[in-house]
Formats: structure tokens, C-alpha cells, sequence
């Protein structure tokens, strides 16, 4: 009897909640999980209710969004693709050429997203000239992050060049302080690698390399000198590196066991959470050389059926791309706003850094994507980068059969 | 009715089943081979482009990393696991008083996940942390116990935990063959005057091969298909040292999009496998064939 009533109860629930859905509806599939990140999207999610929107939460967890691409496949196979899915760089143009993305062309246009993105990221955002995705955050990945302390005890200023960074290096491996604070994972050891190559090859060959693929610059003597300080770097890290986590690493530098790290900006959450101050406990810099890495993460729409989603689909871009969600979310996430006109003043001193060098670098053309993020490449290609990267860095290859390996593998990926 | 019941029963009881595996692992194998053969990336693609795939495959360093490992981990796993646990239970056939208490001791380790196996180790072997930091506190200072993080060594971890996680069970498997022999042929070994070693290697050994076969079929398998303890002990690293074709096959499919590359990694896997299981399926239909 108890069971009948119950089953009737949850009848009447579930008619009357499909029946009040009458606005704009949105099937959101993200990987964004962890405190920092579920906190920031719920910012979205309250948003999104504000206006009147019904969301439905997909969030699948696990191997940095290799699940929820994984679930994506299943969903698209199926021909039940999710609204509103969290996919970046090329992986966008990628699911584009399967002809199953959405245009909202429309929302982008009235909202002059082409004036308040920075060039170079609302490319990403464009399929065929039509727009496809929207972005939401930037998060710079050549950030060098350095102990205050240690460095003043050790009368050692920020590197701006790599030369000064190996002579601080040297320095502080003779006081017994493990120069460099590094992950042994293959990302990381990527991550590390970008951030060298664009202070060795400069921003046009950072382009040539890492977006072109162009074989000449791949196979040039700057890439050896490259792989060389790669080489140095090995020399700086701690013998117990192999696996170890990017916020492990972060703990080193904060705990003062470790003088630098180079990641990127979500190292700066680590920071923050266990209370350091920038720019009096923990100093940030970009990594020697000029340019500026971004990892910008965004939404790509899918083509989906029905005018309540639809019209969910055109709410919740304009929504991402609104002030005031790209102000609160980057807040949370510790990255800045992809729209220029969004106000700093409740940022702190490495977002204002971040911010400003954005701007500079898309004025003079050195706002690149980062490959080791998987923005600036397909999968298949930066992981035959990667696997070179890592397998130099983890054994005593040399530099020249490094980069033979590197053509090697560029020109085997396709 | 009854008798035409009677006769088609087992069939209509084993039809779902045949169906199912029919489709599951038959189908699929075809479905792998032909993905294997074209150049699909994210989502499947069926036109065909030759052998592309397995060109690519060949010229990667990485999988020549993979399948290398594949042969070092399974051939020591597999020789390893075996002589430990035939010893131990040679040992445990003495008719010790505690064989209980001991036999459960060596088997638990198989009640264990092999991501429970390899986080464990993972620590034991980590130089800040487990053996190396532990007798360098005890004043050994040169002491130096790096494998898990040296590139050449970092495979024979995996080699070492999945032996700790698996003898126990070979020795089961042996106790188990062991206690099976006829106790009467041993005792007129014993009346003759025969050494104890002696009956071992001469008696009871050689009429132990069928436990023999099996302990190696069921860890070959086990080999072939290693793919969490690596991801929980070394996550593949340091760089891909410690790679096998599982996680390769792994990598391909679901973090780079390239899901031809990983059906041709995965249509070589099987080959491994098959090289295995062929033999020993013609060896057991012959058998059965002369009986």
C-alpha cells in the first residue's frame, strides 16, 4: 500500500516537472568537478536558472576529460548529443568536420563578440566563418612561479632570459634548494618544454613549429638549443619527480623545499587557497621570452532538436560571453576573462599581469596557443610531440636524436 | 512434444549465449579489424585505406617501447610467478602445523585490485618516501633503491608487484596439483629409498603438466592484458618507459582521438594472444581426438 502511494506520488512529480518546463532548456556535459571548478560552473548553472533556463548537469569526472569525451562519442553516435558540450581548441573544429556542431552565429553578432574577443581566440570559436563555440576563460601557461623568500634569501631576482635562469638555478642547487619544483608526467614535462621553446624560438617560431608544423623549423638548430636546455632543466629537478602531481609540485614552491615552478595559471588557486599572497609569498612572471601561451576553455554547441533547446543554446552562450559571468567564473577559477572589457578591479596582481600581457601580445601578433593544452594542435599530433618531449626528458637522449625523432613523429601522426 | 523438447532444449538454452558471444566478441573482432584498416579519428570511419594503420603503428617509437615491455613483463612475470609458487607450495606440501594460516597469508594478496597492488607499491618504491627514504633513515646514506623512477629499470617494478600480486595464487594452483597426486606411487618412492627431491622432480612434477599449462595460460592472459597496474603504479612513465599495448591502445582510442591507430594496436594485441591460445587449443582438441 505504503509502495502504491509512493509510486503515485512520484507520478505526479515527474508530470508536473515536465509540464513546467516551457523555457529555454540546456544539457550541459563538462568535466569540471573539483572545488574550485563545480563551484564555478554552479555560478553559470544559477545564472542560467535567473533567466528563466532549465539545466541538466552532465558532469563526467575522470582522466582530465578523457571520460567525458568518451561519453560524448556515445552521445553523438547515438544522435543524442548533449546542448552544450566543454571542448577546446581544435577538438572544436575536430567534432565541426563530423557535422554535428550547431551555428549561433546569431547570439554572436548581436552580442559583438568579434570586438570584445581578442582575434586569435574568436578564431578558435569559428567554424567555416560561422561561430560554433564560446569561450570562457584564458588561462596563460608560461607562468614561472617562485618562492618570495627564497629567492631574497638567496639574492636572486625573476629570470628574463633562460641564461639567468640557469645561473639562478646553479646557484640555488649549490644552498641546497631544489631549483626547479617539476611533475615527471608527460603533460607537465610538455607544459615545461612549450614554455622554453617559445623563449628559444621566439613567437613566429613558436607559431611555425607548434601550429604550422613546419619541418624546417622542427628539425632547426634553435629546436636543438631547445631540447639542450631541456637537457639543463633535467639537472634542476629532484631526483623523486617520476609521477609526481602539478600541486605537489605547487607545495614545493610554497613550502619553500623548491625555488620555482613553471605551469600555468590554475598553480596560482594553490597559492591562494592555502592563503600566500602574491607578489609577497609567492612572486609570478611569465616564463623568459615574449609571447603569451593561452589555454582558453570554451563551449562548443551541438546541433540539437527543438525549440526549448535551442533556445537554451542561445541563452547559455550569451550568458558565458556576458560580463558578468566572465567577471564571477574567473574569479573562482583563477584565470581571466576571454572578453577585454571585463573590469580588473576585483582581480589580483597576476590576473592584472595576465590581463595586460594579453592585450599587448594580441596587438603584436605573439598571443599563441598552447600546445602542451591541446589548443593549438589535434590530439594525434601533439601527442607524438609529447611523446618525443617526455621520452627525451626522461632518458639521456640527445638533443639531435630528439629532434629527429620529432620530424619523425610529426610527420607519422597523420 | 516432450521428446522434440527434450532434444531442442539445450540448444534453445544455449542459443542467447551463442548469440550473444557471437555478436560481443566475434562481431566486434570484425568490427575492430575493419576500423583497423581505414583512417578514422574521432568517430568511426568505414572506407577502407589499406594498411595505413599499421605502417604508423611500426614506426612508432612508443608501441616498439610498448610491445618490448609487453615481452621483459611477461616472460619475467610469467617464469617468475611460476618458480615462487611452485616453491611455496612445495613448502607448504611439508605438512606443517600452521599451512592454514600461511596459505591464507599468500593468497590475499589476489583479493586485493591491482589498483590497490600498484598504489601500494607505488610508495614502497617511491625514493622519498618508501624502502630508499626508509634504510637512508637508518644511516645507509649511499643507499639507492630508484627503479620506479629510472627509464630502464622502472618496467621491472611492474614485473615485481604483479609477481607479489599473483603467486599466491600459482601456489594454490600447485597445492592443489600437488595434493592430487597418488599418494601410493609416492610411498613406494619412499619404500625404495628414493631422495624427497628426487620424488619431486622426478614423480610428481612431470605429472603436475596439465597445473602447469594452466597457471600459464591464466597469467599469460593476465600479462596481455596488464593495463591497471601500470596506470596505478607508474601511469606509464617515467616519459612511456614502462608503455605496454594495453595502455598504448588505451591512449589512442580515448585521450588523442585517433581511433584507427587504436584499432590496429588492438588487432596486434590479439595476434599476440592468439599465438598463445592457438597452440594450446590444437594441443587439447588433438588430445581429445586420439582419447
Amino acid at each position: 500500500m505504503k509502495m502504491t502511494a509512493f509510486a503515485a506520488v512520484s507520478t505526479i512529480a515527474m508530470i508536473s516537472a515536465t509540464s513546467a518546463i516551457a523555457g529555454p532548456e540546456a544539457e550541459v556535459l563538462h568535466w569540471w568537478t573539483s572545488g574550485g571548478e563545480a563551484k564555478s560552473v554552479a555560478v553559470l548553472q544559477q545564472e542560467f536558472a535567473d533567466n528563466g533556463g532549465t539545466w541538466t548537469d552532465m558532469p563526467v569526472a575522470g582522466g582530465g576529460g578523457d571520460a567525458a569525451m568518451t561519453a560524448l562519442r556515445a552521445r553523438v553516435l547515438s544522435g543524442n548529443a548533449p546542448t552544450a558540450v566543454q571542448l577546446k581548441g581544435p577538438a572544436i573544429q575536430e567534432w565541426y568536420e563530423e557535422g554535428v556542431l550547431a551555428d549561433i552565429s546569431s547570439v554572436a553578432e548581436a552580442e559583438g563578440w568579434a570586438d570584445v574577443l581578442p582575434a586569435s581566440i574568436a578564431g578558435h570559436m569559428q567554424c567555416d566563418g560561422s561561430w560554433c563555440a564560446a569561450p570562457v576563460n584564458v588561462h596563460r601557461v608560461d607562468w614561472i612561479w617562485a618562492n618570495a623568500d627564497v629567492l631574497e634569501a638567496n639574492g636572486i631576482a625573476m629570470p628574463t632570459s633562460w641564461d639567468e635562469f640557469n645561473a639562478a638555478a646553479d646557484k640555488l642547487s649549490a644552498a641546497g634548494i631544489i631549483p626547479l619544483a617539476h611533475g615527471g608526467q608527460a603533460w607537465q614535462d610538455a607544459t615545461v618544454f612549450e614554455a622554453v621553446a617559445l623563449g628559444i624560438l621566439g613567437a613566429d617560431g613558436f607559431h611555425k613549429a607548434f601550429v604550422e608544423l613546419d619541418e624546417a623549423t622542427l628539425t632547426s638548430d634553435a629546436m636543438v638549443a631547445v631540447f639542450d636546455q631541456m637537457r639543463t632543466m633535467r639537472g634542476y629537478v629532484d631526483s623523486n619527480f617520476s609521477g609526481r602531481d602539478w600541486n605537489l609540485a605547487t607545495a614545493m614552491v610554497m613550502n619553500g623545499e623548491a625555488a620555482f615552478q613553471i605551469m600555468g595559471d590554475w598553480a596560482k588557486g594553490e597559492f591562494m587557497a592555502a592563503g600566500k599572497v602574491p607578489g609577497e609569498d609567492f612572486l609570478c612572471a611569465s616564463t623568459p621570452g615574449d609571447g603569451f601561451l593561452y589555454n582558453v576553455d570554451s563551449f562548443a554547441m551541438f546541433d540539437v532538436d527543438g525549440d526549448d533547446k535551442k533556445a537554451g543554446q542561445d541563452l547559455l552562450a550569451k550568458l558565458i560571453v556576458g560580463q558578468s559571468f566572465q567577471e564571477v567564473f574567473n574569479l573562482n577559477k583563477g584565470s581571466i576573462p576571454a572578453r577585454t572589457d571585463v573590469s580588473m578591479d576585483a582581480f589580483d596582481t597576476c590576473a592584472h599581469l595576465s590581463a595586460a600581457d594579453m592585450q599587448a601580445s594580441s596587438d603584436n601578433g605573439s598571443l599563441l596557443p598552447s600546445y602542451a593544452h591541446g589548443m593549438a594542435l589535434r590530439g594525434s599530433q601533439s601527442g607524438a610531440i609529447t611523446d618525443v618531449v617526455t621520452a627525451h626528458f626522461n632518458s639521456d637522449m640527445s638533443s639531435a636524436d630528439a629532434v629527429a625523432q620529432l620530424a619523425q613523429a610529426v610527420a607519422n601522426s597523420y | 512434444m516432450s521428446e522434440w523438447l527434450e532434444n531442442h532444449l539445450p540448444k534453445m538454452v544455449l542459443a542467447p549465449s551463442f548469440i550473444a558471444v557471437l555478436v560481443f566478441v566475434y562481431g566486434f573482432i570484425g568490427w575492430t579489424a575493419w576500423v583497423s584498416l581505414t583512417r578514422s579519428k574521432l568517430l568511426p570511419k568505414y572506407e577502407i585505406k589499406g594498411f595505413i594503420q599499421y605502417d604508423r603503428l611500426f614506426a612508432s617509437p612508443r608501441w616498439d617501447t610498448a610491445m618490448n615491455n609487453l615481452f621483459i613483463f611477461g616472460i619475467l612475470f610469467i617464469v617468475i610467478a611460476m618458480i615462487l609458487g611452485l616453491m611455496l607450495a612445495i613448502m607448504l606440501d611439508q605438512k606443517i602445523r600452521t599451512e592454514g594460516v600461511i596459505r591464507t597469508i599468500y593468497l590475499y594478496p589476489m583479493a586485493l585490485s591491482m589498483i590497490v597492488t600498484g598504489t601500494a607499491w607505488k610508495w614502497i618504491l617511491n625514493p622519498g618516501l618508501g624502502i630508499e627514504a626508509t634504510v637512508r633513515g637508518w644511516g645507509f646514506e649511499n643507499f639507492s633503491f630508484d627503479w620506479v623512477v629510472n627509464p630502464d629499470y622502472a618496467i621491472y617494478t611492474i614485473v615485481l608487484a604483479a609477481v607479489w600480486q599473483s603467486s599466491g595464487f600459482v601456489m594454490a594452483l600447485f597445492l592443489a596439483g600437488l595434493r592430487s597426486v597418488d599418494g601410493e606411487i609416492i610411498k613406494a618412492a619412499q619404500v625404495d629409498g628414493i631422495p624427497t627431491w628426487r620424488i619431486y622432480t622426478a614423480i610428481i612434477i612431470p605429472s603436475m603438466a596439465p597445473i602447469f599449462l594452466s597457471a600459464f595460460i591464466v597469467l599469460a592472459h593476465l600479462a596481455i592484458k596488464s593495463f591497471d597496474l601500470v596506470i596505478a603504479l607508474t601511469g606509464g612513465g617515467p616519459g612511456y618507459a614502462t608503455d605496454l599495448p594495453a595502455t598504448y591502445m588505451y591512449t589512442m582510442a580515448f585521450s588523442r582521438g585517433d581511433i584507427g591507430q587504436a584499432a590496429s594496436s588492438a588487432m596486434i594485441m590479439m595476434l599476440v594472444v592468439f599465438t598463445i591460445v592457438v597452440p594450446y587449443l590444437y594441443s587439447e582438441l588433438r588430445s581429445k581426438n586420439d582419447g
